[in-house]
Parts: structure tokens; C-alpha cells; sequence
């Protein structure tokens, strides 16, 4: 079950004709494919089924890590109704007019796909029993199917055996298509490993940064350390004169930092090559208007925002003010974020063959179609010319949402006049990155003599100009405690930023988690509470607060069982030696319920992380429950790890940190056990790749005061504790 | 200049600079990618190989200073019973998330497991420590090299 792999770009879904939207038939062709000896018949975008009666999925969306390219086919083959065994999975290439939205984005596939590709599923199986019945003259009703074989009476036929038919009949009325009863799954809801499992395993050429075209050639790019400045004067010659070194040239590049920045391109045999002649070049940068920005500004402009009258109110519900001097105490506490980068391991790259007009690319791409249209502005092309293979990514955490990689290969490739894999270096990675903004929230927040909540204030500094915030600098003003609280405000102050900012795993509520139930924890403390039981009494009665079906509603009761369940795991309460203390936290985002608790023993100003607990509801089935686990502990490992030791920060407009020695990420001797539990709940089906990050650095930074007393408001953690 | 190198078990020749560290010899010249980049600095990992079944990080390591070792990448290691061994534990476990660094942590586990067959939990952070992985399956590479070990279950 190992699909393809890199060199054998021919086993591709590559649609040739006739295709139709969501799941929809396309005329069908047969084309021979490797491990089908037999020959295969694709019956429609999704699948293609041999006479041996092997089945191959395409999977829409790319892979990055997030387990996709196991739980979406998954779906497919429960409702074709075949055995999991029998299937070998292909990523399909990036076409929105076949497939759709392909985003490795937003936690949204699960969501999205849920009933689609069942349904792509319970299509194909139809027609298979169309084409049984026509050929035994019997009613379709009278047919069923077993593991890939269509049975009627005591005629059997196996799914191979009548695909050719079946590829050549309409599809079937939607209405008349039946899926199954959750009940009867035997594939969805049973853990299955991942994909390209034995090609990870034994190194087999899989991610970007393997692809390898016939002639091509493979490049640096450097660009200014502060972002967008142009190419003042290059001297190319030292670069040219590099062993290897095949050519050397500057890309004019724009001004908007989400397109083709300005830099210099060296093209050589071998990438070692490429780079020792960048390292030859002298660059000159022109001067820039961001150049004087630094953290150190921004963190003093930052405060004398809080200072002064907010320049906004973005939410204004009840009388905060009035509520705050009726309050029989009030607790104030200023709460900051750092930037962080993405670092996914593998480095941005991508492959690019512009020839006849055309544009062949092959890249590690969580959002190709935005991609396609830099590439197509940037070139002169029609977006028709372009063909994006989507290759799996080492790792995307957000960064490859955007796809500035991808253009500047496709524009080096075209002024090469070869094909071209562009590597950045780590180094680019980290100083170029589309950033997790820092912020700053200035919190008030009043209780009752009995420890209530009676008022929330929420003075909000961030990055922008006028109404608008840069990306992911923004604040959802629905942010839980909203609506549960009768008196409660967000204001906003905003500054500009000559930074690139983009979404992080769990845009935005990667920062709020931290803030919101870090401050939770503090009102539970003023009212002496415990930190469970304040969060119980705040939640109070099970209740949708906001709109049905509106991604900013919450409900109540869905966060309460989570919370219920992770404080029954955790031994919640159990008395625990001097130095160690537990932390919970809960936060809604991307569809998803999450509570954590985190368990911390610090001695002598050292931080251990001894286990977490995660609690999640993202409805009422988990599709692969082996592939959600690792989801959530994952989002949980990574979110503490940022939150122990990762910050970005820049000086002379340019970013300061440049490898993993001072961007460091969670290592082996850090780890720790993440204990994880679902708690179904009858919702559709959500995703998993996000929701569990938010609430884990609160639960860390609430641990620590347990343990300690000291209340970290301030990210990174750091030497905080020393 | 040309290099002679033993790879995996078999003879190859490298016309390159000197300097050249081996992970760009094997990658672009050799046609061997399973050994990643990821910092170029030893500060990761992915690119660890064995030289003569020690681990190295092949992207610090001028090809001009590998000599008469043996090389032994992700592609050869299931030649030894260890590889052999921590690969089969690797799929029981499911260990991948993304999998870019998992060529580099098999290399590790098992110039681990050579030279300490049982390892301690101290031994295995001691020995993994270089690996990074920015998915964080640090829990189930730990649980992998026990099974490999023979000392959990998968």
C-alpha cells in the first residue's frame, strides 16, 4: 500500500478529458499503470480500478504530515466498499475544477470532505452494481457487494471484472445514492498507518526536495535580509567563476511581500555549488523604508499604545466600565506573544520546467491554486499553461500555505532556460518566513464577592494600518469568555509592520489560547478557586453561544466534556509532590473542543514537562483514530516547544535568528508522553491538525505557577525560571 | 577531484571539490536523496549516515575527509539485521508524521542499537538527542526502539 513515488511521474492522475466537479464522472480512459499489470480503468477523478480488481485512490488534498492522504481515501474505499488492503493510494494533482478546494489548510478537509468522498465512494460502488445487473439481467436492487465483489443470488463478479462496464455508464442520480449506516464501517473508525509508510522507512525519493527532472539544474536565491528591498548592485562574476556554477543572474522582484521579491539566482550542477557561488556574490541592497524597524520599537511603541485610548472597539457588549467599578475586585495583567517561524524541516523548495510556453512545477505545496496565479502573473502565462504536481511536504505547520518558493523557481527556471529545483538554505527559512505575529493583550476583568466574572476588558495591541490587520494579526472578538460573560470588550490598537506575517497551525488562536486561559487562570486564582471548578462555573449551563453553524459559535456543554474528561484522566486534584504542579486549559478553534492538562516539576529553576493529558471533541466519529492521536500530540508537543524557548525578533528590519542553534525546536531528551482521549459528541465530523495547540501552552505556563508561583506572562518561557 | 567511496556496499566515484560535504555528493551526484537537508549545520540530523557504522551528519562532512570509511545511508541500512530491525519497527509503530527526518532517526536508532542493544530511556535521549522533528513523534521513535530492542511490544 505504498504509493507512488517520485520518479515515476506517469502513475499521476493527470485528467486528461471531460472531467466533472465534486466527484462527479469524467469520461473514462484506461491507462496502464506500474503495479497493475492487468491494466486499470479510472471510473472517475478519484478512482481507478484494475482487472486484478486493485483499487488506486487519488487524494485530493496534500500531504504535509497531517495524516490526509490516509483518512481521506479512507472514505472513499468504506463506501466502494472494499478491503483497505486492496488499495493503494495516489496523490491527485492540483486542478480546483476536478477536485475542488486542495488545501492543507485550516483543519477544513475532514470537515469539508466528509460526506463528498463517501459519496465519490457510494457513486463508483453504484455503478459497479449497474453494470452487474445489466449483465445479469437482474434488478439492481437484488445486487449487493462484499469486499469488492458484487453479489446477486449466488452470482458473484469481482469489482474488476466489471469496471470497464461500469466506467461507461452515466452516473447515477445523486438521490438515488444510499450511504452507509455508521454502524456497518469496517474501514472509517479503525486505525490505519500511513501513507509511504516503506518509502520513509528506506529513503525512497518522496518530498520536494527529491524530485528530479531530466537536465535540470538546481539554485540558490538570496534575497535582502530586510524584506523587499531591491538589488542596488550585484557583482556576479565571483560567483560565476565558482567550479560547477552554471549561471548567475539577478530577478527584478516586486514590492508586495506576498509575491516575487527582488534578489539574486545562482544556477549550478549541484546545489552545494549554487550555494558556494551565492556565498561568492557581493550584494548590494538598496535601502528600504521598513529598515528601521526592530523588536525593541516595536515592544515600546507597543506599550505606549496600552497607555493611551485605544484607536478601536471591536466588541462592546454591556457596561464594562460601569461593571468594573461595581466589582468587588478587579484583576489587571499585561500578557505578550513573541513572532515565531514555521520551520517545517524540510526547506522551502520547489521544482520548475518552463518550456513552450508551459510551466511544469513540482512542489510542497499546502495551497497550490494561489500559487498558480504568482506564477502565472510573474511569467506571462495563462494559468491553463501551468501543471503543479503536489508533492508531499516535509512539514507545513502553515508555511507552505504561501508560495513564494514556488514563483521564484518558476521565474529562475525561465530565465535559466532550464529546468530548476530551487533549496533554500535554513537560513533563508527562518529570516524569511511569512511570521506568527507577536501581540500584546492588556487584560481587566472584574468578579463578584462570590468569584464570578461580572466584566472582561481586553485592550489588544497588534500589527496594521488602519481598519486592517496584517495577516494573522487579528483578533476574533467572540474569543470565549465572550457571550458568557454580560459585560465584556475588546479594544484594538494597531501599528505598522515591513514584516511578513501568515498563519501558524492554529492561526492566531496559537497566541490566544495562551493569553485567554493564562488569564483564566489568574481569575480563578483571585476568587480561590479551583482552576477546573472557575472554568466549570464560567461555562456554565450546556448552550450554543453565538449563531448555529457560524465558525465563531460555541457551545458550552461541548467544552465542558472535554474538560469533565481530561480532569478525570489526569487524576485532577491528586496531591503532588513540592516543585510539581498541574495546569489545565481549554480553547475552541477550527471546529474543535480542546482541554489539556499539563503536569511540570521545576528544581532549582529547571522546567520538566513529566505529561499531558489532551481531552478532544471534533464530533462523532474519528475517521483514523491511530493518525487523530498522533495529531493531537503532536500539536501539543509543538506548541510547548515554541512556547518553552522559540521567538523571532529583528533588528534593522531584518530578522535576527538565522538555524535551529537559536530557533531552537522541542528535542527527544524534552519530550514527553501525551496521553489522548476523544469524547464523541454529535457533531459532524472536524479536524484535527490545529485544534489541540492552542490550549497546550496555557495548561504548560499554568503548571509552572502551580509548581512554582511564578506566573509566566510573557512568551517565551525561557529563563524565566532561573 | 574525483573521489572513490564505498557506498552502501558498492564502489562510486564523485568528481567533485574537496569540500563538498558528503550529503551533496550522495544527493546530487550519487542520486542517493534519503538522507535529507535540513540545516546544513549538524543542528538536525536528517542527514545522519554511518562511516563505518558510526553516526555522522553527512552535511558537515567534506567529502575529502571520508577516506577509505565505509558509507552507509538510509537506502543500505536494511542490509544489517539492526536496520533491518529498527525499519520493520518503524512501519509496527507507525512512527511518521511528515517523515522528512525519519531517514536521519532510523541512522541514529540504529548505530544506537549497535552499540547498545537494550538502551536506557537516558541512553536513547542521549543518542537521539541530534535528531530533530519538528512533527514531534519523539514519543513513538522512543516506543520504536524499544520494540527494535525486543523490549516493548509493538
Amino acid at each position: 500500500m505504498d504509493g507512488e513515488i517520485l520518479r515515476d511521474p506517469t502513475r499521476r492522475f493527470v485528467l486528461q478529458t471531460g472531467a466533472a466537479t465534486g466527484g462527479g464522472l469524467m469520461l473514462s480512459f484506461t491507462m496502464a499503470a506500474e503495479g497493475h499489470a492487468a491494466g486499470a480503468t479510472q471510473v472517475n477523478a478519484y478512482v481507478r480500478i484494475g482487472a486484478d480488481s486493485k483499487v488506486t485512490i487519488a487524494s485530493k488534498v496534500p500531504e504535509v504530515g497531517q495524516g490526509i492522504k490516509t483518512s481521506l481515501p479512507m472514505l472513499i474505499a468504506e463506501e466502494l466498499d472494499v478491503e483497505w488492503s486492496a488499495v493503494t493510494v495516489e496523490q491527485a494533482i492540483a486542478d480546483t475544477k476536478v477536485y475542488g478546494r486542495q488545501v492543507a489548510g485550516g483543519s477544513m478537509a475532514t470537515t469539508l470532505e466528509y460526506d463528498g468522498l463517501r459519496r465519490v465512494g457510494a457513486t463508483v460502488r453504484a455503478l459497479l452494481i449497474q453494470a452487474a445487473a445489466t449483465r445479469w439481467n437482474v434488478p439492481v436492487d437484488s445486487c449487493s457487494t462484499d469486499r469488492g465483489v458484487v453479489i446477486a443470488g449466488n452470482r458473484r463478479a469481482a469489482y474488476g471484472e466489471l469496471v470497464e462496464d461500469a466506467a461507461k455508464l452515466p452516473a447515477p442520480d445523486p438521490k438515488t445514492l444510499t450511504l452507509k449506516d455508521p454502524k456497518a464501517f469496517r474501514i472509517i473508525g479503525q486505525s490505519h498507518k500511513s501513507q509511504n509508510l516503506d518509502a520513509i522507512t528506506k529513503g525512497k525519493p518522496l518530498y520536494g526536495i527529491d524530485t528530479r527532472v531530466p537536465g535540470m539544474l538546481f539554485a540558490t536565491f538570496a534575497k535582502a535580509p530586510v524584506f523587499g528591498a531591491k538589488v542596488a548592485s550585484v557583482d556576479l562574476a565571483p560567483a560565476k567563476a565558482v567550479k560547477g556554477v552554471k549561471d548567475a543572474f539577478v530577478i527584478e522582484g516586486g514590492a508586495n511581500l506576498n509575491g516575487l521579491l527582488p534578489g539574486v539566482a545562482v544556477v549550478a550542477n549541484s546545489w552545494w555549488a549554487a550555494r558556494k557561488g551565492r556565498e561568492a556574490l557581493e550584494i548590494k541592497w538598496a535601502e528600504h523604508p521598513t529598515s528601521a524597524q526592530s523588536s525593541a520599537a516595536f515592544a515600546a511603541k507597543a506599550a505606549e499604545l496600552a497607555k493611551a485610548p485605544p484607536q478601536r472597539v471591536d466588541r462592546a457588549d454591556g457596561d464594562v466600565d460601569a461593571a468594573l467599578k461595581g466589582a468587588a475586585k478587579t484583576v489587571s495583567a499585561a500578557y505578550s506573544y513573541p513572532f515565531i517561524a514555521h520551520a517545517p524541516l524540510e526547506p522551502q523548495n520547489c521544482t520548475a520546467v518552463v518550456k513552450d510556453g508551459k510551466v511544469e512545477i513540482w512542489a510542497p505545496t499546502q495551497n497550490p491554486e494561489p500559487g498558480r496565479k504568482l506564477v502565472a502573473a510573474a511569467l506571462n502565462v495563462p494559468e491553463e499553461a501551468i501543471t503543479i504536481h503536489l508533492v508531499r511536504g516535509g512539514g507545513g505547520f502553515g508555511r507552505r500555505l504561501n508560495n513564494d518558493y514556488m514563483v521564484e523557481a518558476a521565474a529562475i527556471a525561465a530565465k535559466a532556460g532550464v529546468p530548476v529545483q530551487l533549496i533554500w538554505t535554513r537560513e533563508d527559512d527562518i529570516q524569511h518566513d511569512f511570521y506568527r505575529p507577536g501581540g500584546w493583550h492588556n487584560l481587566t476583568a472584574g468578579l463578584d464577592a462570590s468569584g464570578k466574572l461580572v466584566a472582561w476588558n481586553d485592550h489588544f495591541v497588534s500589527f496594521g494600518e488602519g481598519e486592517r490587520f496584517n495577516s494573522s494579526a487579528g483578533f476574533n472578538a467572540t474569543q470565549f469568555p465572550c457571550r458568557a460573560v454580560d459585560n465584556y470588550r475588546v479594544q484594538v490598537s494597531v501599528m505598522p509592520l515591513g514584516m511578513p506575517t501568515g498563519p501558524l497551525r492554529a492561526p492566531g488562536n496559537n497566541a490566544f489560547g495562551f493569553v485567554l486561559q493564562s488569564f483564566t487562570d489568574e481569575l480563578a486564582q483571585a476568587a480561590g478557586q479551583d482552576p477546573v471548578a472557575f472554568r466549570r462555573d464560567l461555562l456554565g449551563a450546556p448552550r450554543l453561544l453565538g449563531e448555529a453553524g457560524k465558525g465563531d459559535s460555541f457551545h458550552t456543554g461541548r467544552m465542558r466534556g472535554v474538560l469533565d474528561l481530561v480532569a478525570e484522566k489526569s487524576g485532577w486534584g491528586r496531591k503532588l509532590p513540592a516543585g510539581t504542579g498541574m495546569g489545565v486549559a481549554c480553547h475552541y478553534s477550527h471546529m474543535g473542543y480542546v482541554a489539556v492538562v499539563i503536569q511540570v516539576t521545576v528544581k532549582d529553576g529547571a522546567l520538566k514537562v513529566d505529561k499531558a493529558w489532551a481531552a478532544a471533541d471534533c464530533g462523532r466519529q474519528i475517521i483514523n483514530p491511530k493518525g487523530a492521536e498522533q495529531q493531537v500530540q503532536g500539536s501539543v508537543l509543538d506548541a510547548v516547544g515554541a512556547a518553552l524557548a522559540q521567538e523571532i525578533t529583528f533588528e534593522g528590519g531584518a530578522t535576527t535568528q538565522s538555524n535551529f542553534g537559536d530557533f531552537p525546536l522541542l528535542r527527544m531528551a524534552d519530550a514527553f508522553d501525551v496521553e489522548v482521549h476523544f469524547k464523541l459528541s454529535d457533531n459532524n465530523p472536524t479536524g484535527l491538525g490545529e485544534p489541540a495547540y492552542p490550549p497546550a501552552p496555557a495548561a504548560l505556563c499554568n503548571a509552572i505557577f502551580a509548581a512554582t508561583g511564578k506566573r509566566i506572562r510573557n512568551l517565551p518561557v525561557g529563563d524565566q525560571l532561573a | 577531484m574525483a573521489f572513490t567511496l564505498s557506498v552502501n556496499g558498492e564502489t562510486k566515484t564523485a568528481d567533485v571539490d574537496g569540500d563538498t560535504p558528503l550529503l551533496w555528493v550522495l544527493r546530487d551526484t550519487l542520486g542517493l536523496v534519503g538522507a535529507k537537508y535540513g540545516c546544513g549545520a549538524a543542528l538536525c540530523g536528517a542527514c545522519t549516515v554511518h562511516l563505518d557504522g558510526a553516526p555522522v551528519r553527512a552535511c558537515i562532512t567534506p567529502i575529502e575527509s571520508v577516506g577509505k570509511k565505509k558509507v552507509t545511508t538510509i537506502e543500505g541500512i536494511g542490509k544489517s539485521p539492526v536496520g533491518a530491525k529498527v525499519q520493520e519497527a518503524w512501519k509496527a509503530i507507525d512512527v511518521p508524521q511528515c517523515g522528512y527526518c525519519q531517514a536521519g532517526q532510523i541512522m541514529s536508532a540504529t548505530a544506537l542499537l549497535t552499540q547498545k542493544p537494550k538502551p536506557t530511556d537516558e541512553d536513547i535521549d542521549a543518542a537521539m538527542n541530534g535528531n530533530l522533528c519538528r512533527c514531534a513523534t519523539y514519543i513513538r521513535i522512543k516506543k520504536a526502539i524499544k520494540v527494535a530492542a525486543g523490549q516493548e511490544k509493538a
